[in-house]
């Protein structure tokens, strides 16, 4: 066993991806604690040229072959398998991305290792990885450490600072040749989102609604107060499953990723997934009945109260000053 | 296609929820327990698959305390079978449902496997590929759209990344998917429907050994901390929304 910390670094056609570099810059501090190496996994057809932005570790790990062009579960499994065992890591991170959260708990299920799941912090205490992971959709926080002292982590996205692992330079790198083919998961294409009516993403005030604004007529309510603002509709993810906001007006982890001048939250309960779409809004205000909603812990403003009090009576408010 | 349902059951978060003495656990006395809503949504696509392309769905539902009403729901909402897995008594991670699952699996046989993506309480990570791994199935997670090929050996299914992105696979059957959403909002089962059943249908069960395989020891368990918590506006409708509006109109976020 070693002291070394990896790093699966998320890799697209533009590089290195944010996330990565988050990871890799915990890796470094964490390798610093355990007198050990950060060490970055890359795995794709050819992604060893990655490595002059991977600065920040000491060794960069490329595991190419074909079938690794494209992400699929069963070959990154099959590929960083042996690659585990070889360098027995004392830590190994992955992103609680689609990518991290199938290649860890495969890889877990097929390595033995344990596996911590939704992880924001990771420290080392008397030389153990302790996990600090939000569950219960962000209303417990559960520390863990691993029984027999090594294993698996996802960290959720934005938990640590992207511009600690972002450095330029040249380390080692280690080439590993996967001879696999893609096997029983085979991808075919990439979907890009066709554009929706409105761009979410450059709007200055989103008034946001999630499962608590109840029905599709509803939204309604909302709609008049952006309006009122100047500003767009968007929505957590229930209510776009539910099919009464399109997916371009999806906030959160497989929605867009948003940071207008005000966010007004409501009816939404703040799951981490949709906290990660959001938490970089200038201004957040959330209304919610649930006074225990995680939306509070992020919120600069909070209501504990029924949007449907309110929020009629705000958007007079905002018009009449409009009009006076 | 036949195709089996993995569902479990996870404390509600209407209720409030309470760290048991030892604080490593929560107080399972005062929790209120429902069908993890992922697995809801697992269920609904098994039974659009079923609609669509004929075949069976059986839901195998990991035995916490409450699961037989889910069983009963299940039925009524149109699955064939319904299988109790083991019997849980104690905290159970998602690496003792999976090998749970996996064990009761091991005789059947199903094209498609699906779970949901994720629980609230996945500590250990997600059910669906820890299952898979077990079984030497292939898996893929976050996944949306199932679509089966005419000849029934291959599904398409799309997985959702950041930003709305997806990529779309072939997956040779059988595997295991973790359904992110279902085509359609879960549908609802009459009560009137459900206690029928309760009278007259049969759940099945497997006898396995339930019990945590995680390999984590819980050291800490609590509600976030209050720090970065924000400031809360008191009072009836008119006083927050006279607030509410000094706040944006001091940031310039009120036209006029």
């Amino acid at each position: 066993m070693s002291q070394d910390i990896f790093a699966l670094i998320e890799c697209g056609a533009q590089g290195v991806a944010e996330g990565g570099f988050e990871l890799l810059g915990k890796a470094r501090e964490l390798a610093e604690q355990t007198g050990g190496r950060a060490v970055a996994l890359v795995v794709g057809e050819d992604v060893a040229g990655l490595a002059g932005e991977l600065g920040a570790a000491a060794l960069v790990v490329a595991v190419q072959g074909p079938a690794l062009a494209h992400f699929t579960p069963p070959a990154y499994v099959s590929a960083l398998k042996g690659v585990l065992e070889e360098h027995e890591p004392l830590l190994t991170l992955f992103p609680n991305s689609a990518v991290g959260m199938d290649t860890a708990a495969g890889l877990s299920a097929a390595t033995g290792l344990p596996l911590a799941a939704y992880a924001v912090d990771i420290g080392i205490t008397d030389g153990h990885p302790v996990i600090t992971a939000q569950l219960y959709g962000g209303k417990m926080n559960v520390e863990s450490k691993f029984a027999g002292g090594r294993g698996l982590v996802t960290v959720v996205a934005g938990s640590f600072p992207a511009d600690a692992g972002r450095e330029a330079g040249s380390p080692a790198v280690e080439t590993v040749a996967y001879g696999g083919d893609e096997g029983a998961v085979r991808f075919q294409r990439e979907i890009v989102p066709e554009a929706g009516d409105v761009d979410i993403t450059k709007e200055q005030v989103l008034v946001s609604v999630g499962r608590g604004i109840g029905d599709e007529d509803d939204i309604e309510v909302a709609q008049e107060l952006a309006e009122a603002l100047g500003g767009a509709v968007s929505a957590s993810r229930p209510v776009v499953d539910a099919g009464w906001l399109p997916k371009s007006r999806q906030v959160g982890k497989s929605g867009q990723k948003v940071k207008p001048k005000l966010y007004l939250a409501l009816g939404i309960s703040g799951a981490p997934e949709h906290l990660e779409g959001m938490r970089d809004a200038e201004l957040i205000v959330a209304i919610n009945q649930d006074a225990g909603a995680p939306i509070f812990g992020t919120a600069h403003y909070g209501v504990v109260g029924d949007l449907f009090d309110i929020v009629p009576e705000l958007t007079e408010r905002v018009k009449e000053r409009a009009g006076a | 296609m036949n195709i089996a349902v993995l569902i479990r059951q996870v404390p509600d978060l209407a209720e409030e929820l309470e760290v048991a003495d030892g604080g490593t656990e929560l107080d399972r006395e005062y929790l209120t327990w429902v069908v993890n809503e992922f697995d809801d949504h697992a269920l609904e696509e098994a039974l659009q698959l079923k609609d669509s392309t004929g075949g069976t769905v059986t839901v195998l539902g990991l035995g916490t305390d409450d699961i037989d009403e889910a069983l009963f729901t299940a039925l009524a909402k149109g699955a064939d079978r319904a299988v109790k897995v083991g019997a849980v008594d104690g905290p159970v991670d998602s690496h003792g449902a999976a090998a749970a699952f996996a064990e009761a699996l091991q005789n059947e046989s199903f094209d498609l496997i699906l779970t949901g993506v994720q629980a609230i309480n996945d500590v250990d990570g997600q059910v669906g590929p820890l299952v898979a791994v077990r079984l030497g199935l292939p898996h893929v997670s976050v996944v949306t759209h199932i679509a089966p090929a005419d000849d029934g050996t291959t599904v398409t299914v799309n997985q959702e990344y950041a930003g709305g992105v997806l990529a779309e696979f072939q997956v040779t059957l059988p595997a295991v998917l973790g359904v992110q959403a279902a085509r359609a909002v879960p549908r609802y089962a009459p009560v009137s429907r459900v206690r029928q059943l309760m009278k007259t249908a049969t759940l099945e069960s497997a006898a396995v050994d339930v019990a945590a395989a995680g390999g984590l020891a819980i050291l800490r368990m609590s509600p976030p901390e209050g720090s970065g918590h924000a400031e809360m506006i008191e009072g009836d409708a008119d006083a927050v929304v006279e607030r509410l509006a000094g706040i944006l109109g001091d940031r310039g976020l009120l036209p006029g």
